[in-house]
């Protein structure tokens, strides 16, 4: 019988830039530069590939790039049903239904991102320019639901993304004590993650404590390298049935356990809506989805060698570390100052590429990448006998997360 | 029209038919929280539909205006033109809303003097004749 079981047997990305760098060629074409790594990678021909996934309102049409690409037949097309980075890993989720249930063999998961060939998010949405004939200012027709969950936050200038998750942020630092101190040790090793990953957009930028401290306040209490960065660039999974891996050059990398979650009536998340319920709103949202996760698995915390944690903003990932179980619901800061996360001599390697704080932020889909390959031996801050790897997709928003292990 | 807070910027409210109403009880000055008319359940951001007991008859209950801060955070970056900086962004608990909270901004204090717990009450700001938001300041 044909063994069906997911696995990720290559992985692929373009150059990541500061965000506006890449304008010689599109987006778009960026997609095919990385969906055509990632198959060279995996040693398959472009002609197995016959679904393609992505998330976080990709603009990239997966019919377009399939007609584009060659494929024989396009038999699953995929786009995750939540906003921004939180579908990273659901997309993963969704190509590894496909293969485990026959409705396609190989699939590829991808996201490119060209913030300055379209919008940048950093910005926050509104115009700075003046407008030379305003208008008095009136209610707007909102055409989606997401617009009009973001017409609640707008009038009050809550646009900005590190503004919004300043907010459960600043209220976990209120409950626990939690401090910028503590925020900033995280991106400080991060950034020293990065320092020997030449993909790393800030690779040759070292960062200290007193650099992040010094930095400009955004959004209280995140200061400037609190916040990700805003990249340009795409990367891409290869995933198809353990049957097919078994004949490929890579070592292949299961995906042991995925999960999506959004709790209930969290709609977008703090964000938009102040009403999260209390026991929840100063988490990542993560905790009932990460019990699931491990559950399916048969795993817990303890046996997780090496985390890529969705990096959009410092706090995120200290509420994540509570969520996920590596220490008790408060426990985030001094489990940072204790030196966990740093990949010499830490309990727990974290985000070994440099993440979105410090690698680039492809929407945390460069996680995965990551992922495998500290499961394959190839990080550029190896973790030596990893066998577990927990990948994260976001957290104060709808999330996701695999489980992936060493073959 | 009102005191200015706000004067030259802020982007008016994207809405849709289920948050419209909402809106214009801001116009008159009215802090309304959708409620149940079945079963009682106060909620928002207002919804089609009863997420307790999948009602779709919905009424509105009038607020006193009174409220906490239940977190907030300090914004250093514009996001409209010509905008004064920094501006405070609050979740405010709402008294009498059977546990609702409200996105707004803090006005008339200073970063320094804002506390998580910290009483304050709504004050409407004109945006135009057909345009009001509810900001809130300590009381």
């Amino acid at each position: 019988m044909k063994e069906r079981k997911a696995h990720i047997v290559g992985v692929g990305e373009s150059p990541y830039t500061r965000w506006g760098k890449i304008g010689d060629i599109t987006e778009h074409a960026l997609a095919c530069q990385a969906i055509l790594k990632a198959v060279e990678d995996a040693g398959l021909q472009m002609e197995e590939v016959d679904g393609l996934a992505s998330f976080a309102e990709d603009r990239n049409e997966a019919i377009f790039l399939a007609a584009e690409l060659g494929l024989s037949e396009l038999r699953f097309g995929n786009m995750v049903w939540m906003p921004g980075g939180g579908g990273g890993c659901a997309a993963i989720s969704n190509a590894a239904m496909a293969v485990e249930s026959g409705q396609a063999e190989v699939v590829v998961v991808y996201r490119s991102l060209c913030q300055g060939q379209f919008y940048r998010f950093g910005a926050g949405g509104a115009s700075t320019e003046a407008p030379t004939d305003p208008e008095p200012p009136s209610l707007q027709q909102a055409n989606s639901l997401l617009l009009a969950s973001m017409g609640l936050a707008m009038p009050y200038g809550l646009l900005m993304a590190a503004a919004a998750y300043a907010l459960p942020t600043r209220r976990h630092m209120h409950l626990y004590g939690t401090t910028s101190e503590q925020l900033g040790l995280l991106a400080v090793t991060f950034r020293e993650h990065a320092s020997r990953n030449p993909r790393a957009v800030m690779g040759g930028r070292p960062l200290t404590l007193e650099d992040h401290q010094a930095s400009p306040m955004i959004a209280d209490p995140h200061r400037l390298y609190d916040c990700c960065l805003e990249s340009d660039g795409a990367c891409a999974v290869v995933i198809t049935t353990e049957d097919r891996a078994r004949d490929l050059a890579n070592r292949p990398v299961e995906i042991l356990a995925s999960e999506q979650g959004t709790p209930k009536g969290y709609a977008f998340g703090p964000f938009t809506n102040a009403n999260i319920s209390d026991e929840i709103y100063a988490t990542g949202g993560c905790e009932a989805m990460a019990k699931r996760l491990f559950g399916k698995a048969g795993l817990g915390p303890h046996d997780v060698d090496v985390a890529q944690f969705y990096d959009h903003f410092t706090g995120c990932v200290l509420m994540q570390l509570e969520d996920y179980g590596f220490c008790e619901r408060g426990e985030g800061g001094p489990f940072i100052e204790s030196g966990a996360l740093a990949w010499k001599g830490g309990a727990l390697p974290t985000n070994t590429h440099g993440g979105s704080l410090s690698e680039a932020y492809i929407h945390g889909l460069n996680h995965v990448v990551e992922g495998v390959r500290t499961l394959r031996g190839e990080s550029t801050s190896p973790v030596d006998g990893a066998e577990v790897c927990l990948v994260t997709s976001a957290a104060c928003v709808p999330s996701s997360a695999v489980l992936l292990g060493r073959k | 029209m009102s005191e200015r807070f706000f004067p030259d910027a802020m982007p008016p409210p994207l809405v849709d038919g289920t948050t419209l109403p909402w809106w214009q009880a801001a116009a008159e000055h009215r802090l309304v929280v959708q409620e149940c008319s079945q079963c009682s359940h106060t909620q928002f951001p207002p919804s089609p539909i009863c997420s307790e007991c999948h009602s779709p008859e919905r009424g509105w209950r009038a607020l006193s205006g009174l409220g906490k801060v239940y977190t907030y955070t300090v914004v250093y970056r514009p996001i409209a033109a010509g905008q004064t900086l920094p501006f405070i962004v609050a979740v405010i608990s709402l008294e009498g809303s059977g546990g609702v909270r409200l996105i707004s901004n803090l006005v008339k204090v200073s970063p320094e003097e804002i506390e998580i717990g910290m009483e304050v009450k709504v004050i409407w700001e004109d945006m135009s004749e057909t345009l009001s938001i509810p900001r809130f300041e300590r009381r």
